[in-house]
């Protein structure tokens, strides 16, 4: 393991020497996806050079390969989560692809009429929409945790709205919006005191924090690739294998059947019977390689770097007149959410771009909490380990051109 | 390079700050719109007496371009027919979008958002307050209009 150096990880990412309008690229946007190492292309681009063909299907050298490497991809996420088992790790299309998968399969398949469901306001709609789409089917009912005005969780309305009807709790580990880490580990542990099962919304956590499923004692754990420096379109949905064993299959197809009879068809095992048809075998290698890549940092000293850029980007952010941070949780991680007195987010979004600043502009996929800060929209800047000051000091200056132009 | 300043012009920003009837009309065909991308919201309030656009105006939060693209709609529009507001609707949409650079048709004072067409991502908030007013104008459903 090398000891972190941020000049020396920005060297791994070929896309932070691009310039956009006659500028350098200022990446601040990786909370909506992040940018991609060396390693990462290099390990897709010889995957589909030396190893390409369909896995678990032929007896051929390449789909050995294939299949050995998409193998090898299970054994490092496994790792990368502390699962023991690497029947616990069912590849998916992405953290969304995750949750729908959990709410139709475990959810559709035991919540009953009355059951209860519960959220948080500080949810991505993509941790919404399918447990609504569920309750709608099953006659479920969704209850939410509140936030207060820094952005964290009421842990009292939590403690209360958990009861013996609670059957699923779906929380996120950190916030999208907002950046707020949330108190999982006794959440989950409060949720399974009262009966219920508990999948942890992990898109924006694995980028930044060390997550050990095992620790955490989680029944479900969702991650994104492409929001931890691998490709786009592959995820993991880490489940508790006796959960797993019990739930119908979400799709169906090949490689997720035992026997096909037109009388009778039998499933694959876990975690293949989630698995159906040809999966995105570049996109596991290429999340392998993500998962090495931070492997080989000391993710210690990389989380303790971006919480200073962080640290330093609120302290500058806050010095601008009019700025308003939406979000001040005491525990946070990689984003920073705020708005500038009489400046729509959108436009200074265009602003700062003009400046090679890219930051995300408007309600980051979570209506919710714009709603709770009765706000249309935020300025998100969103940090990723090859961050430094210096973004942030670009991203400051662009601000003061905002408000030369608009203030 | 487009610069900023072709988007972002004087007029505009005034029309951000003070828009034209940004108020309610009693009684007037009421029509929401919407654009989840960035959440801006206005409701357009078009009233009509003899096949003419009598009064219109709007109210809502939204960006600068959204907002200076609802006040000059609305000053643009009093007095015109259904049919030659939806021409205009026509014509204004041609000048965001057109792959070309140049004057289109002339626009008169809305020829100030011709800059809007170097700025791809902008164009669904030019066009939110357009959309709308072809809605109203139609006497669609109370359902939302989006630019999505």
């Amino acid at each position: 393991m090398r000891p972190f150096n941020v000049d020396q990880v920005r060297a791994d990412f070929p896309i932070l020497t691009e310039r956009v309008h006659g500028k350098p690229l200022v990446y601040l946007d990786s909370a909506n996806t992040s940018q991609k190492p060396e390693s990462v292309l290099t390990a897709m681009d010889d995957y589909y050079r030396h190893a390409n063909a369909n896995i678990h299907r032929a007896t051929h050298l390449l789909s050995e390969r294939a299949t050995a490497l998409y193998e090898g991809g299970r054994a490092k996420a496994a790792a990368f989560l502390n699962a023991s088992d690497t029947r616990t790790i069912v590849f998916t299309k992405g953290t969304t692809d995750g949750i729908n998968l959990v709410a139709q399969s475990y959810g559709r398949s035991t919540l009953k009429a009355g059951d209860e469901i519960l959220l948080t306001w500080l949810e991505h709609h993509s941790n919404i929409v399918p447990w609504q789409m569920v309750a709608e089917q099953t006659g479920a009912v969704i209850k939410v945790v509140p936030i207060n005005e820094a952005g964290e969780l009421d842990l009292d309305q939590y403690a209360a709205l958990l009861s013996s009807r609670t059957r699923i709790v779906a929380i996120g580990h950190v916030s999208n919006a907002l950046g707020t880490i949330n108190p999982i580990k006794s959440m989950i542990a409060q949720a399974h005191a009262a009966g219920a099962v508990v999948l942890v919304d992990g898109a924006q956590a694995t980028p930044h924090l060390v997550v050990d499923v095992h620790d955490l004692d989680c029944d479900f754990y969702v991650l994104s690739s492409h929001k931890m420096y691998g490709p786009t379109g592959t995820g993991v949905l880490y489940g508790r294998a006796s959960l797993l064993e019990a739930m119908p299959p979400y799709q169906g197809g090949g490689d997720m059947i035992a026997s096909v009879t037109f009388e009778q068809t039998l499933y694959n095992q876990v975690p293949y019977k989630f698995e159906a048809g040809t999966p995105n075998m570049a996109g596991v290698v290429g999340l392998g390689a993500a998962i090495d890549y931070l492997a080989g940092i000391d993710r210690e000293a990389a989380l303790a770097h971006e919480d200073a850029v962080l640290e330093y980007a609120t302290a500058q952010v806050r010095q601008i007149p009019g700025s308003r941070i939406v979000g001040e949780a005491r525990h946070k991680t990689g984003v920073l959410s705020f708005v500038l007195d009489g400046v729509h987010p959108h436009d200074a979004g265009t602003i700062l771009d003009q400046q090679g600043v890219a930051v995300r502009t408007g309600q980051h996929c979570a209506q919710p909490v714009m709603d709770r800060f009765c706000i249309p929209a935020t300025i998100r800047a969103s940090l990723g380990i090859y961050n430094r000051r210096e973004d942030i000091d670009a991203l400051v200056c662009g601000l003061h051109k905002v408000r030369e132009l608009f203030v | 390079m487009s610069d900023l300043t072709d988007l972002y012009q004087e007029v505009i920003l005034d029309h951000n700050r003070r828009p034209h009837n940004f108020r309610v009309i009693e009684g007037a065909t009421k029509q929401e719109g919407y654009n989840p991308l960035c959440g801006d919201r206005l409701t357009l309030y078009v009233a009509m007496a003899g096949g003419v656009i009598t009064d219109v105006a709007f109210q809502g939060s939204g960006c600068a371009i959204s907002k200076a693209s609802a006040s000059l709609m609305t000053d643009a529009l009093k007095g015109k027919t259904a049919d030659e507001a939806r021409a205009l609707f026509d014509q204004f949409h041609a000048m965001i979008t057109s792959d070309h650079a140049g004057p289109t048709a002339d626009l008169g004072k809305l020829s100030v958002l011709a800059g809007v067409r170097e700025f791809p991502t902008r164009i669904k908030c030019a066009s939110l307050a357009w959309h709308t007013m072809k809605a109203a104008v139609a006497h669609h459903s109370d359902a939302p209009v989006s630019t999505e």
